[in-house]
């Protein structure tokens, strides 16, 4: 070993001790798991609590580290995405942070994982029992802006008054001829509360639906936490005349050939050139590896 | 009209601090029934009609609404969940200012078709076609269902906020002073279409105001108020044209056109 | 039918005038009077003597302080609001001297308002109340360009013609008149003294004031001085 690579490791080595496990004091870790096990029981109603400081700005997904580092343990595998994808900046950074604050194993691919932290995606590989994913919500309150009291809206979700969500609805169409509602696309847990599934695509929203894992979502400027227990109930909001539909695409995936992911348009040059690729880089290259050993 | 009241109150009191706003006020309504609630500004008015409406506990006295399928119920014992349906089935509550009662943010016709999805109604096109009927039952063109309610006049408002508080056909509708914020000749049409709409639909209604002409068209009874007691009650013209209490005549004579 | 339509015993009014330190006024004393279906009674006095107070208190309007008003034995007074409002519909039509007309209304409308209000929503119905209302018009010589005209902007006896029908479209057994003819002109006057005739003999009791001698002669099968008390 050089000295500059002892140097490093030893660097490393302090570097953790002078964090506890996963970042967080247990005391915080236990208090948010209460909040967890309460929202775990009482599936889709927010569950507040009292969110600590993180070192990134509220908005980057404070939230769903604080509950990633409160359910995460040494033997866990964590893979984390942001849009889909494991290489953008928010996603490596956060991987980096708890394999830095925590010492575990991480991974890109979604089977090998025990918890996902995820913006924006659930993975397109059916997820599993035993598994944990974690989602950043910017905004849990899904009549925010239709209602910007507080005390108002949890009025609404203790007698279960959901008329106004369908309002929104009701303005898509009457504005647009169709539910323009494409991302939080509002859900009702259980059959009782109404839910903001955080800013997937509505694509994803069957995804939720009796699911084998567990779906937990942390809001950390908003200080809140709610839970999709497995094998769960969750509707998504629509009309008889105008029912639920998920997005479809009329190419396939230009790297994997995929017609069941979502996909994102990628421009390829000024001249309106354009082309479809999975947003799952995961499921992405997994296909194209068997592919190829085919 | 049928054989028993609606709407009952009874000893009705309200304390804030020292101030009485309210105290003894008993009253009842019957079906297809409008009486007129009328004093000056702080004589108790508007306290009465949010006790009446649920909206504020009393200090003393019941409220009881006779509901459709339970008979009698005492509107400040039921739970919040009862009340906010009777709030958006059998009752209605027309605002002073429209922009309290109407999402000003939605189309009219989404303000019309809140109450029928809140209600569970999941077909578009049927409420979609409830919100264009009621519209124009207020006399709004339908073309101006997918406008919103930034884009109308006052007067225009207000209508939006009857239509939308009709569309579940209450049978009891409590009004603040539904006129006063509009000029003059708008105000005329809105007590005209409030009038028709009242006959019609053979609704009981609450009408909280200081206008005297207004009462005077629209309301089959008064009760006149004043420092949170009843000083005069009977039929509108009774009120109007015999006034008794010292008050009561003073109102009378310092109004324009009673 | 023994029982006369309207009885009333003892009818005593006054005014309270508490702007003016309280002073009463007394206006009826002690009134006692009765109308049987068929006969037409006009209010006599000078001005001031209280034939419109009587006529407001038969309706109800002017509450009595004393006494008794019946109309087809029911009592009038400190009737309670609603039953007052029931038996104003069922039985006690009132013309009054001017029109407190609705702004907007037309003056169709505001002729069939009577009827229109127990249409609830049936279109028929309201069909009806209004071809029954523009027949009445017609025959009081109201030009139908004016049916559909609110009648604020009418002149005098316009009003007083839009008034006068509405108030007889449902002939009620017991009518009050307050000078129903005062601004009609002499055709007119002839055809509302032929209306009240008809009435009469179809079996109303009727109590007027008729300013005008020779409209009294014509309608009036008796004449009651409110001075002197018969």
């Amino acid at each position: 070993m050089s000295a500059r690579a002892a140097l490093a490791a030893v660097r490393a080595a302090g570097e953790r001790a002078r964090y506890n496990f996963a970042y967080l004091d247990e005391r915080t870790k236990r208090m948010i798991r209460r909040a967890i096990l309460k929202a775990v029981a009482i599936p889709g109603y927010q569950v507040p609590f009292a969110a600590r400081e993180m070192p990134l700005p509220w908005g980057w997904g404070t939230g769903g580290m604080q509950v990633t580092a409160a359910v995460i343990g040494p033997q866990d595998v964590l893979k984390v995405i942001d849009q889909g994808a494991d290489d953008t900046v928010n996603a490596v950074n956060i991987r980096r942070f708890f394999e830095r604050t925590a010492g575990i194993a991480t991974t890109e691919r979604t089977a090998h994982a025990t918890v996902i932290q995820t913006r924006h995606r659930i993975p397109e590989t059916p997820l599993a029992e035993g598994q944990i994913v974690v989602f950043q919500v910017p905004v849990p309150e899904p009549m925010q802006r239709l209602e910007p009291r507080e005390s108002e809206t949890r009025r609404m979700h203790a007698l279960a008054d959901y008329g106004l969500m369908h309002v929104k609805l009701y303005e898509d169409i009457a504005r647009y001829g169709r539910i323009v509602t494409a991302y939080d696309y509002p859900v009702i847990v259980n059959g009782r509360y109404l839910m903001a599934p955080s800013p997937i695509p509505k694509f994803d929203n069957p995804k939720l639906h009796m699911s084998p894992a567990l779906m937990l979502f942390g809001a950390g400027r908003e200080k809140r936490i709610y839970a999709v227990p497995p094998y769960t109930r969750v509707e998504s909001l629509g009309f008889e005349d105008h029912p639920f539909e998920v997005q479809r695409w009329q190419a396939a995936c230009a790297l994997c050939g995929s017609r069941e992911s979502f996909l994102d348009e990628v421009v390829t040059d000024d001249r309106g050139g354009r082309l479809y690729v999975c947003s799952d880089t995961d499921w992405c290259a997994a296909r194209r590896a068997r592919a190829d050993a085919r | 009209m049928s054989e028993a009241p609606i709407l009952r109150a009874a000893g009705l009191a309200k304390r804030f601090g020292a101030r009485l706003a309210l105290a003894e006020v008993s009253l009842e309504l019957w079906e297809g029934e409008v009486l007129a609630v009328v004093g000056e500004s702080g004589s108790g008015k508007s306290t009465l009609l949010a006790c009446l409406a649920g909206r504020m506990a009393p200090d003393a006295g019941t409220v009881e609404f006779r509901t459709r399928h339970e008979g009698w119920r005492d509107v400040h014992a039921m739970s919040e969940a009862a009340r906010r349906l009777l709030e958006r089935t059998d009752w209605g509550f027309v605002h002073q200012r429209p922009e309290d009662g109407l999402r000003m943010t939605v189309s009219a016709g989404a303000n019309i078709g809140e109450r029928l999805m809140a209600l569970g109604a999941r077909r578009y096109g049927w409420i979609r076609a409830q919100a264009a009927h009621w519209l124009a039952q207020v006399e709004m063109d339908a073309a101006r269902l997918d406008e919103s309610p930034l884009a109308f006049s006052g007067g225009m408002r207000q209508r939006l906020q009857i239509a939308r508080n009709l569309v579940t056909r209450p049978r009891l509708v409590f009004m603040d002073e539904p006129t006063s914020g509009l000029d003059v000749s708008v105000q005329a049409r809105l007590v005209d279409l409030l009038r028709g709409l009242v006959r019609r639909l053979s609704l009981a209604a609450i009408v909280v105001t200081h206008d005297l002409g207004v009462a005077r068209l629209l309301a089959h009874r008064m009760m006149v108020l004043k420092d949170g007691r009843v000083v005069e009650t009977g039929l509108t013209d009774q009120v109007l044209d015999d006034p008794h209490h010292p008050y009561t005549q003073q109102l009378v004579a310092s109004a324009l056109a009673p | 039918m023994n029982e006369p339509a309207l009885a009333i015993r003892g009818l005593c009014k006054s005014f309270v005038l508490h702007a003016q330190g309280g002073v009463e006024l007394r206006v009826l004393r002690d009134v006692t009077l009765e109308v049987r279906a068929g006969e037409c009674v006009a209010l006599e006095g000078r001005s001031g003597s209280g034939k419109s107070t009587l006529l407001k208190c038969i309706y109800g309007t002017y509450r009595a302080n004393a006494g008794s008003i019946r109309v087809l034995g029911r009592e009038v007074v400190g009737a309670p609001p609603r039953e007052l409002l029931a038996l104003r519909r069922e039985a006690l039509g009132y013309v009054s001297q001017f029109l407190r007309a609705v702004p907007r209304v037309p003056a169709l409308d505001v002729v069939a308002e009577p009827l229109i209000e127990r249409c609830g929503e049936s279109a028929e119905a309201l069909a009806a109340a209004r071809r029954a209302a523009g027949q009445l018009l017609l025959r009081l010589r109201v030009p139908m360009r004016l049916w559909e005209v609110p009648p604020a902007t009418f002149s005098g006896g316009e009003q007083q013609r839009v008034n006068i029908a509405r108030a007889l479209l449902e002939p009620r057994p017991v009518l009050l008149l307050d000078e129903p003819t005062a601004a009609l002109d002499a055709d007119n006057r002839a055809t509302v003294v032929a209306l009240i005739g008809e009435l009469r003999r179809a079996g109303a009791a009727i109590v007027g004031i008729f300013h005008d001698a020779r409209v009294r002669d014509a309608v009036a099968t008796r004449v009651f001085d409110l001075e002197r008390g018969r």
